[in-house]
């Protein structure tokens, strides 16, 4: 398996360890703490990039290509020479919260120690406790691929520098305690702003938070509580379904958030998940003076787009989403009043038109249908002009969508 | 000479839906479950893209979904004097290809058999005496019974989101439904669809005569729907291309839009797509199944050793299977012995069309099984004392689309070309209708399925050979029930109207329906049938064979909800019996 | 959490693409056996899906030659003539669909079982010539001229209308004998080929601008009648629709 990220600036732990040394470090072996580091393995999702092959679970050798070039995630499992045997929680710890590996090189922020530096002590423990559990697997992984000058771990140094703040997580008590353990789920190990927050030209999140950032030619929405653009107009209920089964009326999870979905949300407690829509729906992350924009005016129907895309709609999406846009629960995504519809980028509904996309498949909702690829059948006209009046009626409202980014887009995912 | 593969616990032939049926049960009890599939896999987006899914010249015409002959086919003679040929061309029915199988492309009408149709040959004689069946017919009972088959098709119905109106509740009668129907533990699992015009003037004219008609069953769902496996389905959207086609809003049942997408996701179940079965592995005394022998499509051979095996391929293959594995004993006309072959039955379908003057019935709207019926001359529903027949059919009108390279209706006597054809064409394309008879087909001594002596698949194996007409009985049933069914148009006043009883002698080239049935049937004399009630081989107990093969003769109704409800009665068997004694036969 | 894992694999077929399982590996370890492995729901392969492409209406014949499809269009126009319906079948691009038919796949019939032994059965046994669709027109194409010019001293495409709709129909009746192939079995082809493409979809090079759709009233390449179906004997007034799209798909230039 290859995960692609995008301009993301995403390093990694761990070159292959030679010492033979077998000592684990002390940690914890009752049941409920290894359960809650499963749990927590879960929810940080650490198989996604550390697991390429079932039958080695933890086993690394996935790669992560960035732009900077392809990492490889090592192997996290106990086996001594070539995993974490020979590691402490010390060193454990320290690459978690600092970035830093057994032996003092920098790791590359893939490993997203920028977010896991908010997690407790007892969940590192617990977490670590768990990995000391796992199968040891004997597997040499090549972490670093990096051409010159990212090959040099110094420089991720320089990196920290400016984009790396070590702390530790500190309850607002100002805040419920939902809130606050939706702001550590969110923050530490959820890590969600690595794709929904904007990157500045290092790869460090840099632009307004959660306010949605393109990714591996996927766009990630705004979940802030913009009622227009993010998450603001679903219940706590609805953003919940979605996290817990991959889907609900408006969308289903598709791309990176499938994978995300599929390894690691669905298996969260319902209560970290309604912790994680409270924080996320109450705004309390963002900054103080946050206040959604005010939402565009929708284009009007004798647009010359709006006119086109309405007859291409009616030919050929109605059949699924309806004439008025409402599509049908658990099938087919209601388009009127969809905050990804409505979003400032429409990087995602172009693809899903022209390339198709199927829904996660999740133990709640098994289905995965998928959205057929249309862009066989639509030129890139016909699809900015559809995207234009599904963006722009029912109540929806946005940019239009030009026919060359329609064709910027395509180019590029034909040559992926 | 075939490799070896690693045994597994149960291995199933064919993932249409009685294949998938089984496997997902298996799974479900525990059981590693192999599922060998001949054709690919169908995927709704990809194979029925929505753009592409109308096309008509690929889909109907060029049979892009099923089988092609190349592959397999069958060859077909009416009398067993005749040299039987190939069927080049899928013409009177049509098999499909992959997952999904011919479910992917069905009209989605979803009856339940009566109840006194499990008992037919008992049910006959005590109603008509006991010399009252003529010798031309070899009709028999099933070995089973409603309140052993009831469960079993509610399952289905669930499974398949199936949208009608009950009239026979267990907690009472309801207007509006079929009243011929045996009692239901439960209602249909979601609501009768929308009309169109033609069922609609035909069940106010079938009223006003006191009949009782009734919104068509149909597995083309009225809402979205979430089954108990927890897979989704959409509502059914009327596009009219329906039959033949793959449904591209995931609103035609069929084992890919209910079962697959779940059972592809267990753990202990794998799909095997391309893969063509060539035999049952038996041991030395032929008492015991060992697995199957397949071919892959870069034509290495594989053999899969199974502790369970179930067949549950369409009815040809399910029977060639059976003759070619050497499993029971080849039936012959002559003596009538040996039951592999025996009881091969068809539909008899006959219809009456209306042309009007006045009417715009919009007929491009449609959906395989949208549409209104009436029973009252179906199956036993009416006395058949002194009529020289028995059975009777389904009388509906189910406007299925009208795509115009087939649909383009013209009264008899139109020249076929030219302008005055182009004319009639246009004048009759939106105002003509067709009330059909699906009618039953009762088996006969002389209708049976066998290995053709000549003809051989790519593989070098005999094709199947069919050797079938239609019976004198079914023949004066066509014509009566044909005649009812006109009494009906021509109360609906058009202008002109052609009546289509079914005559002899079976045609290869149109289309009539694909309700093939028999050859491996069902019973509880293992002198007459080759399965028990659950579908499990007479002296080979580890091996079932599931399908319509196993209707000892079939009535006037589609043959498919009773294809789904025997999948889920082999499951009940091999899981709550079986596995409890393996090895033996179950007697429950 | 086994399903999990099962679920993270990139799609199904991927993993254990070859034969399942890792003991079925071992023993088939030679070759690749192509058989296709599913054990998760398949990840979409993005542009995935069963390709309908246009025929390129403007480009040379295919399979005919310039005489054979001059024929062809003397048929076709005469099977459907013009008149205040419609176009003709060659100016609807009959010939056109006919030819792009005989060059794809239709054209040998490779999906069709087309081994022997032949043999003349009955009516009802259908068809069991030998003859693929190329063999039946290039034969009977050049047996109707044979025909003709032994008849009429003239090539069938410059016989005049009713000559040329007198010879169809004695065809059709079998009342002519062609040379080197059963004159019914080739006028039923040439028939059912025609009518295929005035009434297909635009895409395949008959029915153009969906001239038969609008001459019968047929919406084409439609899905959704939701709002419609309860709408009883009423003209709909549908703009049909093909499946390369309609007019209205595009802005004023």
């Amino acid at each position: 398996m290859t995960t692609r990220i995008g301009f993301t600036l995403l390093g990694l732990a761990g070159t292959s360890l030679v010492a033979l040394s077998s000592s684990a470090s002390a940690a914890s072996t009752e049941y409920q703490d290894i359960e809650h580091g499963r749990y927590l393995s879960v929810v940080g999702d650490c198989a996604a990039c550390h697991t390429e092959s079932d039958a080695q679970p933890l086993a690394g050798g996935v790669s992560l290509e960035t732009p900077f070039g392809t990492l490889m995630a090592p192997n996290i499992t106990p086996d001594a020479k070539t995993g974490l045997g020979d590691w402490t929680f010390d060193d454990f710890k320290a690459a978690m919260t600092e970035g830093i590996g057994k032996g003092g090189y920098h790791l590359y922020p893939a490993m997203p120690y920028p977010t896991y530096t908010l997690m407790r002590d007892e969940d590192l423990r617990d977490l670590w406790a768990y990995l000391q559990t796992v199968d040891p697997v004997d597997h040499e992984v090549d972490a670093n691929q990096l051409p010159f000058p990212f090959n040099i771990r110094l420089a991720m140094m320089g990196w920290n520098w400016l984009n790396f703040e070590d702390t530790d997580f500190a309850p607002d008590p100002d805040q419920p305690d939902d809130i606050n353990r939706g702001a550590y789920l969110v923050e530490g190990l959820g890590h969600c702003g690595t794709c929904h927050t904007p990157r500045n030209f290092m790869g460090g999140e840099g632009g307004d938070k959660f306010s949605g950032a393109v990714i591996d030619n996927w766009y990630a929405p705004d979940i802030t509580p913009d009622a227009h653009k993010g998450i603001g107009g679903w219940s706590e209920d609805e953003l919940v379904e979605y996290l817990k089964t991959g889907g609900n009326r408006y969308d289903f999870a598709s791309g990176p958030m499938a994978d995300e979905v599929r390894h690691s949300s669905q298996y969260w407690t319902d209560e970290d998940l309604h912790a994680v829509a409270r924080y996320l729906q109450s705004g309390a992350g963002l900054a103080d003076d946050w206040q959604a924009e005010a939402a565009p005016a929708a284009l009007d129907a004798e647009n010359a787009q709006v006119s086109a895309g309405s007859a291409i709609y009616f030919d050929r999406c109605a059949g699924c989403h309806t004439p008025d846009g409402s599509g049908e629960t658990g099938m087919f995504p209601q388009l009127a009043g969809s905050p990804v519809v409505n979003g400032d980028d429409p990087t995602s509904l172009i693809r899903v038109v022209l390339a198709g996309s199927r829904a996660v498949a999740t133990d709640a909702k098994p289905t995965a249908p998928a959205m057929p690829a249309l862009g066989w059948n639509l030129s890139d006209d016909d699809v900015a002009n559809v995207l234009t009046f599904v963006r722009n009626s029912w109540g929806n409202a946005a940019d239009a969508v030009s026919a060359e980014e329609v064709a910027e887009l395509r180019a590029t995912l034909q040559d992926e | 000479m075939a490799t070896k593969l690693p045994r597994t616990d149960a291995v199933v032939v064919g993932l249409g839906w009685a294949g998938a049926i089984i496997a997902n049960e298996l799974v479900d009890a525990g059981l590693s479950v192999v599922g060998v599939e001949r054709g690919p896999w169908r995927d709704t987006a990809k194979d029925f893209n929505i753009a592409s899914v109308t096309d008509e010249l690929r889909y109907a015409q060029r049979q892009e979904l099923m089988l092609r002959t190349a592959q397999n086919t069958i060859t077909m003679r009416n009398t067993p004097s005749q040299t039987a040929l190939p069927m080049r061309q899928w013409g009177s029915f049509h098999p499909g290809n992959g997952t999904g199988g011919a479910g992917n492309h069905w009209a989605g009408i979803t009856f339940r058999f009566q109840p006194e149709e499990f008992r037919l040959r008992s049910h006959l004689e005590e109603r008509y005496g006991a010399g009252s069946i003529p010798d031309e017919l070899s009709l028999q009972d099933w070995g089973t019974d409603w309140n052993e088959m009831e469960p079993h098709y509610d399952a289905f119905e669930k499974l398949a989101g199936t949208s009608g109106r009950a009239a026979n509740l267990a907690r009472g009668r309801q207007a509006g439904g079929n009243p011929f129907e045996g009692v239901r533990s439960s209602d249909y699992p979601t609501p009768p669809l929308k009309q169109p015009y033609s069922p609609t003037l035909f069940a106010d004219t079938a009223r006003e005569m006191g009949y009782q008609p009734f919104p068509v069953p149909s597995s083309l769902v009225s809402e979205t729907y979430t089954n108990p496996l927890g897979v989704t389905m959409g509502p059914c959207t009327f596009c009219g291309f329906c039959t033949n086609y793959g449904c591209a809003n995931y609103s035609k049942a069929s084992s890919i839009t209910t079962v697959l997408p779940t059972l592809i996701r267990k753990d202990n179940f794998e799909a095997r797509t391309l893969c063509e079965v060539l035999r049952v592995t038996t041991d030395s005394d032929g008492r015991r199944a060992t697995g199957i022998v397949y071919v892959d499509s870069a034509g290495r051979q594989w053999e899969q050793p199974a502790d369970i095996v179930v067949i549950a391929a369409f009815t040809f293959e399910n029977v060639r299977l059976m003759l070619t594995s050497n499993i029971g004993e080849a039936y012959d006309p002559i003596t009538r012995r040996g039951t592999t072959g025996r009881n091969y039955a068809y539909q008899t379908a006959n219809s009456v069309q209306l042309f009007f003057d006045d009417k715009n019935f919009n007929p491009f709207i449609g959906a395989g099984a949208v549409g209104m019926g009436i029973d009252e001359f179906n199956n036993d529903n009416f006395d058949h004392s002194g009529l020289g027949f028995f059975g009777g059919g389904s009388t509906r009108v189910t406007p299925i689309g009208a795509a115009p390279i087939n649909s383009r209706p013209t009264p008899p006597g139109t020249p076929r070309w030219g302008s005055q054809w182009k004319r009639s064409t246009v004048d009759n394309y939106a105002s003509t209708m067709s009330i059909g008879c699906e009618a039953s087909n009762y088996a006969s001594p002389n209708n049976y399925l066998s290995l053709d002596p000549t003809y051989r698949d790519r593989l070098g194996r005999p094709l199947l050979r069919i050797t079938f007409d239609f019976t004198d009985n079914d023949l004066k049933m066509a014509q009566y029930v044909t005649d009812k069914v006109t009494e009906i148009a021509k109360r609906m006043n058009p202008r002109q109207m052609v009546a289509k009883p079914r005559t002899g002698p079976w045609d290869g080239r149109p289309y009539q329906s694909s309700h093939v049935v028999g050859g491996f049937v069902m019973g509880a004399d293992p002198s007459h049938s080759s399965v028990n009630k659950y579908l499990q081989v007479w002296d080979v107990p580890n091996l079932f064979v599931v399908g319509a093969s196993a209707f000892p003769q079939n009535p006037g109704y589609n043959p498919t909800g009773t294809v789904g409800a025997l999948a889920f009665k082999a499951a009940d068997g091999i899981v709550n019996h079986y596995l409890r004694r393996p090895g033996e036969m179950i007697t429950t | 959490m086994s399903k999990t894992r099962d679920t993270a694999k990139a799609g199904g077929l991927t993993r254990r693409q070859l034969l399942g399982s890792s003991a079925a590996l071992l023993v088939g370890a030679s070759g690749t056996a192509r058989a296709l492995s599913y054990t998760d729901t398949p990840e979409w392969q993005p542009f995935s899906n069963i390709a309908a492409t246009p025929v390129d209406d403007d480009a040379d014949w295919q399979f005919f030659t310039p005489d054979e499809a001059a024929t062809v269009e003397a048929i076709v126009e005469r099977l459907i003539p013009a008149d205040d319906l419609s176009v003709s079948g060659k100016d609807a691009g009959c010939a056109v669909f006919i030819d792009r038919q005989l060059a794809g796949l239709y054209g040998d019939y490779e999906r069709r079982y087309m081994h022997g032994p032949f043999q003349a059965g009955t009516p009802q046994q259908g068809d069991q010539s030998p003859l693929t669709p190329q063999q039946r027109y290039r034969l009977g194409l050049a047996s109707l001229d044979d025909h003709c010019r032994n008849t009429q001293d003239a090539l069938f495409k410059d016989l005049g209308g009713e000559q040329r709709d007198a010879i169809l129909a004695q065809l059709e009746s079998g009342d002519i004998a062609l040379d080197d192939i059963d004159s019914v079995a080739f006028f039923e082809i040439v028939l059912q080929n025609t009518m295929e493409g005035f009434f297909a979809d635009p895409m395949y090079g008959g029915n153009r601008d969906m001239v038969a759709w609008k001459m019968v009233g047929f919406p084409g390449a439609r899905y959704d009648y939701r709002d419609y179906i309860e709408r009883h004997n009423e003209d709909l007034a549908f703009e049909p629709v093909s499946i390369q799209g309609r007019g209205d798909w595009s802005t004023p230039a």
